[in-house]
């Protein structure tokens, strides 16, 4: 689950940025929408502790993210949190697996190789753990990085304009996986974009306009 | 996965600056592990050689080379001193103990010393098999030596006139081997000695001219040069000046010539030594221009670590433990090549029958060569270590 209230954000210098109040149930879906520039970013960052809130509250996946810092907020992000960049930031100088078991050491968990091969299973990865970055096509890449996003089974997955470069046939498999995948880890989904096929594919996910200050169903907004 | 495995993949992963910074840092390690290995073992053998000898006396001439000739045998002696001369000087209240030493002849290379056998009681010499000399034109072998030259306790050989091995040999006089010595490690292993009586046989025999000449040489008897030590240090003081002004002869102190040719080879050192700095610097300078464009062009990466839950200080630690890990394997191959070239450079003196130097020793001062690879490679890695504790995660959100 997320809930915001009166959240704000101010960079040095500019006006600070308020978003919508929002209270999405766990296993949610969100769409954060609004123009380059809007705060979809920031409101990312935010709810993965990146960034301390200027104003307002946020509860991320039952934790007032106000009341930790630190090592404690690192630690909560690694459990909590399965991020997807647009920039897929895959390592070129370590396999598929060495990808994967990289998330299982930032996080300080045990190496856990049984883990790393069922989620590669799940995500149809299985013949590519020992191919390297960049011997994968786009569409493989993303899974990879989803992949390593899930491993940890997060609370919430935070998707960073997952269909931006993809074309029609691929945008929708990719959303497709990727709603699948939180919807088998029962966790929540938000995904920031400025792509209309998104909440097209996404019907059901509840839609937050930044800059525009509303929230609606996807079905309305567009 | 580890943060050594993920260092070592990282480095793996670019093999070209990694391996540059390698030579680099191998290189100004060696180079360093090399000059200690040399200067220490040096420093060594000419204290062990010297310890005991107070003053060296022998014909006028450089008193550098007096000292070269009669107590490490490295170079040429000056000439020689008459008997009677130095017998007198044996009597003089201040010397506690005098060997001659007389030298001329070689066999393969290694110095035929005639002396006493006080001479091998000085270094605490023994007997690795037979017996010392009894009687002229008997030899005992140094170790080296012997091993060398296949030298056993009952071979005889034929020694060769001159100290450069190539003069005539002294066919109607051979030696006979009495007793090898064990190993000592300092001057004696690389001789071979012999009464001092020896001597005089063998050269008055082969160039007297008839029994009248030979009575005449007899008369005139010589040795090369005596090395003596004073019964009180208070005699450095007015014997040295006794022999140079009332005598024919030089008296030459070893510690004090010694300082003076380890002062004029400092400079040598000092230049190789600061060449080794200046390749270290370049070595960390590279190492450091190397880490920082990781950093830099890992920039989203480290983000991406620390977007996965790691703290700064692990991110941080992973760019120092790249470095550590480049500084571990350059001091290993520093050290080894620095004692390979050590141990080349001795093989060939040992060719030379020179200094005893080998690689095969390891010098607690080596430790520091250790110390010295891990803080060049910590200290080039400081700056972008801290690039990557400072990382902006948000960087990650803005890379399109």
């Amino acid at each position: 689950m997320i809930r915001t209230t009166q959240l704000a954000y101010g960079y040095q210098g500019q006006a600070a940025i308020r978003f919508p109040d929002l209270d999405l149930a766990q296993a949610g879906v969100l769409l954060l929408q609004g123009p380059s520039g809007s705060g979809k970013s920031t409101w990312l960052a935010l709810a993965a502790g990146l960034l301390r809130a200027g104003g307002g509250s946020m509860l991320v996946a039952g934790q007032d993210l106000g009341l930790l810092q630190g090592s404690a907020l690192d630690a909560w992000r690694a459990r909590a949190i399965g991020f997807l960049p647009q920039k897929l930031h895959l390592s070129s100088a370590l396999t598929v697996q060495g990808n994967l078991e990289l998330a299982q050491w930032a996080a300080g968990a045990a190496a856990d190789g049984e883990a790393v091969r069922r989620t590669l299973h799940a995500l149809g990865l299985a013949d590519l753990a020992q191919r390297r970055p960049d011997q994968l096509s786009g569409g493989q890449a993303q899974r990879v990085a989803l992949a390593r996003a899930v491993l940890l089974n997060p609370r919430v997955i935070l998707a960073d304009e997952p269909t931006a470069s993809l074309d029609d046939t691929a945008a929708g498999a990719a959303l497709q996986l990727l709603g699948a995948t939180a919807h088998r880890l029962q966790a929540t989904l938000v995904i920031a974009t400025h792509d209309a096929r998104v909440a097209q594919a996404l019907p059901a996910a509840q839609l937050c306009r930044i800059g525009v200050q509303s929230i609606e169903p996807a079905g309305v907004g567009g | 996965m580890n943060v050594l495995s993920l260092a070592l993949r990282y480095l793996v992963a670019r093999p070209l600056a990694a391996g540059l910074n390698l030579l680099l840092l191998s290189l100004g390690l060696g180079s360093i592990t090399f000059l200690l290995l040399v200067s220490t073992q040096i420093d060594r053998a000419f204290e062990r050689d010297l310890a005991g000898i107070d003053v060296v006396v022998g014909a006028k001439g450089s008193p550098m080379q007096l000292i070269l000739a009669g107590v490490f045998h490295i170079d040429v002696p000056t000439g020689n001193i008459p008997l009677e001369a130095v017998q007198e000087l044996a009597k003089n209240p201040q010397v506690a103990q005098l060997i001659p030493i007389s030298l001329g002849d070689t066999f393969r290379g290694f110095r035929i010393v005639g002396t006493t056998p006080a001479y091998a009681t000085h270094y605490a010499a023994t007997l690795a098999s037979g017996a010392l000399w009894s009687q002229p034109m008997q030899a005992v072998a140094g170790a080296q030596a012997a091993a060398t030259t296949g030298l056993a306790v009952g071979a005889s050989f034929i020694g060769s006139h001159g100290l450069g091995g190539t003069g005539h040999a002294h066919g109607d006089h051979p030696y006979q081997v009495t007793g090898v010595l064990a190993r000592c490690g300092c001057v004696l292993d690389r001789l071979i000695l012999t009464a001092t009586e020896s001597v005089w046989q063998v050269h008055e025999k082969s160039t007297a001219l008839d029994a009248e000449d030979q009575k005449i040489m007899e008369a005139e008897r010589e040795v090369t040069l005596a090395l003596i030590r004073y019964k009180s240090p208070l005699a450095a003081v007015t014997f040295p000046r006794l022999v140079n002004t009332t005598t024919e002869m030089q008296a030459a102190a070893p510690a004090v010539e010694i300082t003076r040719l380890l002062r004029m080879v400092g400079v040598g050192t000092e230049v190789l030594r600061g060449f080794a700095a200046v390749l270290l610097l370049t070595a960390g300078l590279s190492v450091f221009i190397a880490l920082w464009n990781a950093v830099r062009e890992r920039r989203a990466d480290l983000a991406m670590l620390r977007m996965l839950g790691a703290a700064p200080a692990k991110v941080a630690g992973l760019v120092l433990c790249e470095a550590l890990l480049l500084a571990v394997v350059a001091t290993a191959l520093g050290l080894a090549a620095g004692h390979l070239l050590t141990e080349v450079v001795g093989s060939w003196l040992q060719s030379e029958r020179s200094l005893p130097l080998t690689g095969w020793i390891w010098l607690s001062a080596e430790w520091w060569v250790l110390a010295l690879g891990a803080g060049v490679a910590l200290l080039a890695a400081l700056f972008p270590a801290v690039g990557a504790y400072r990382l902006d995660v948000t960087t990650l959100l803005n890379s399109r």
